[in-house]
């Protein structure tokens, strides 16, 4: 990453244009997008949000090299908190910009909760600890709904409020500057300056002295220990970031959902977003994204194409589109696992590792 | 004046076998001090007590006259000992440089909010810990490398990469245990002028070290363990005389 940067730091001019090539062409996508379908900028989204959420997975094990299966919890914790505080449930409607960050918060002390007792354990102990966590999360979400009704147990909570700065609510459709602004296009500029700011963080978190003992840790964590570094507070503090990127993503998304239900934070989801790390190259930042994107769009591209194929091909549908997916799915890892082990667009260092 | 280092009454047990009983040693400030024995006398795991890797049954430790908490390998590390391992133990996907600095993780304080926001003060830091990690690959003989992976070196020069990030944490002893395990003779000569520079520099350094001719031109004082017992001690000269020395080496018959 950083040669090619070094090139085209180079060329100024070339890395210029380029920027703005791209900023151009990520202000033109959602109504590009639009023009096939709303549907398409609510797709884009919910891709960004599970890209936030790998970057957030990907400090926890992309950089500090810690196997953690029950991320989502955490995911779920951002959205149930912003859920609980601006929603009918509670009858409680606080502004997004004060419970965004709370959530984040709170996800950041279950994070510290889980990972004190748990970061002395490796490898494969650390992670049927964290399935655990998980799976433990989504049913208290589940069963929280007697003796006193706090999550709405299945049902999950709807009429979740959405983002509002004044009057501006980012639900509504309106006509700016003679341009039809719907609510997912709002959101999907807000995902996009959030997203950029994650990226910034995770970028200058990797290249410091606390990404420098994450490093030293994944690599020998015994040697990590004799240079000083203290390996549990190191290890519990990218717990805590990670944590943090799920819950603020987790809040993100009970306000553009406007519903949340245990349902969508079931284990799956967490192997979903360790295989986008996996996937695009665990401990590369752009890789990560890459991972998140690929496998957001590639189903939905699946689901619009496959089925309309069958039937002009033999007038029905044969294979679900789903199946196909999760055929895919399994090809693509197995693939990967054989040519690219390090990931579609590995890190400099893992692809060091593995070679 | 009081020692650099004194450890008192050190014993430890594994199960049945007394790995180490009642080792009194004290290491002077700008010494070499040799700590030499046959195999399985509990040289390392004398070494693996004062750094904090095992604990001990019974025994104290002091640092220039304050109580060395030995808990945790990264306090030792922060009191003031760094240590190298007998097999090479570095980060082998980082370069030398980034070794180096890690090196100076215990004796720097930027945290996340400081890595976040570039702020002056974690940006001033950064800047000394890469100046100090490059005069540090300097100081071994290493500064046209230090962009190099640590795998990619030659066993010589991750041994002594391997000092350099121990240098880096700023020990007031350096605890080296078997610095010169496999290397060939130049670098075991290259080795000993470095060892004889840090001296001079004013740190102490502990030495376990199976090649005989390098502790006895080298060190300041020796101790010899066998069993888990210190059985002599003094000046190189002195020990090579000492009759239980002769016997733990060569065995009873020829003594």
């Amino acid at each position: 990453m950083s040669d090619e940067y070094a090139k085209l730091k180079n060329h100024p001019a070339m890395l210029g244009a380029g920027l703005v090539l791209l900023a151009a062409a990520l202000v033109a996508l959602p109504f590009a997008l639009a023009t096939v379908g709303t549907a398409w900028v609510r797709i884009t989204n919910l891709a960004i949000l599970f890209a936030l959420l790998a970057l957030g997975l990907n400090i926890v094990v992309g950089f500090a090299g810690l196997l953690d299966l029950g991320y989502i919890a955490f995911y779920g914790i951002g959205a149930y908190i912003y859920a609980l505080l601006a929603s009918p449930q509670f009858n409680l409607h606080l502004p997004f910009w004060a419970i965004l960050p709370l959530g984040a918060l709170v996800a950041c002390v279950f994070g510290v909760l889980l990972g004190a007792p748990t970061l002395k354990l490796r490898g494969d102990y650390l992670a049927i600890v964290t399935l655990g966590f998980g799976e433990i999360v989504r049913i208290f979400f589940n069963n929280l709904s007697r003796p006193i009704n706090i999550t709405n147990g299945p049902q999950g909570i709807s009429r979740i409020d959405p983002f509002r700065i004044g009057d501006f609510d980012f639900s509504r459709s309106e006509t700016l500057l003679g341009l039809d602004v719907s609510g997912p296009i709002k959101y999907y500029y807000l995902l996009l300056v959030i997203l950029m700011l994650v990226i910034a963080v995770n970028l200058r978190l990797q290249d410091s002295r606390i990404g420098r003992a994450w490093q030293a840790i994944r690599e020998d964590e015994v040697a990590a220990g004799a240079m000083g570094i203290n390996t549990t507070r190191i290890k519990l503090l990218a717990f805590a970031m990670g944590a943090s990127f799920g819950g603020l993503a987790g809040g993100m998304f009970a306000a553009i959902q406007g519903f949340i239900s245990p349902e969508s934070f079931v284990l799956v989801e967490s192997i979903m977003v360790l295989s986008m790390v996996v996937l695009g190259g665990m401990g590369n930042i752009w890789g990560v994204i890459l991972g998140a994107l690929l496998l957001s769009f590639v189903p939905e591209l699946l689901r619009y194409t496959v089925e309309p194929l069958q039937r002009s091909l033999f007038g029905k549908l044969i294979v679900e589109p789903e199946v196909i997916r999760m055929l895919l799915f399994g090809l693509a890892l197995m693939l990967m696992m054989l040519f690219r082990p390090a990931g579609l667009w590995p890190s400099k260092v893992r692809k060091r590792e593995l070679e | 004046m009081s020692a650099l280092l004194e450890v008192a009454n050190l014993s430890k047990r594994f199960g049945g076998l007394e790995a180490l009983s009642g080792v009194s040693i004290a290491i002077d400030y700008g010494q070499i001090y040799g700590l030499i024995g046959p195999n399985g006398a509990g040289k390392t795991t004398f070494f693996n007590l004062l750094t904090g890797f095992y604990r001990a049954d019974s025994g104290e430790f002091r640092l220039a006259g304050a109580r060395l908490d030995v808990k945790a390998p990264y306090r030792v590390a922060a009191a003031g000992i760094a240590r190298t391992f007998q097999n090479v133990r570095l980060f082998d996907n980082m370069t030398a440089l980034e070794n180096v600095m890690v090196g100076r993780h215990v004796r720097t304080s930027s945290g996340i909010l400081g890595a976040i926001f570039r702020t002056r003060g974690a940006r001033a830091e950064e800047r000394a810990i890469h100046e100090h990690a490059h005069a540090l690959l300097e100081y071994v003989g290493l500064g046209a490398r230090q962009h190099e992976l640590a795998h990619n070196l030659p066993y010589g020069d991750q041994r002594r990469l391997e000092i350099a990030r121990a240098l880096a944490t700023g020990p007031k002893l350096l605890a080296l245990d078997e610095p010169a395990a496999g290397m060939n003779a130049t670098e075991t000569a290259t080795l000993r002028r470095l060892l004889e520079r840090i001296r001079a520099d004013g740190t102490a350094v502990l030495l376990i070290e199976h090649d005989v001719k390098l502790v006895m031109g080298l060190c300041d004082r020796v101790a010899v363990l066998d069993y888990g017992k210190k059985i002599a001690e003094g000046a190189p000269t002195e020990v090579r005389r000492s009759a239980a020395v002769i016997e733990a080496y060569l065995g009873g018959a020829l003594a």
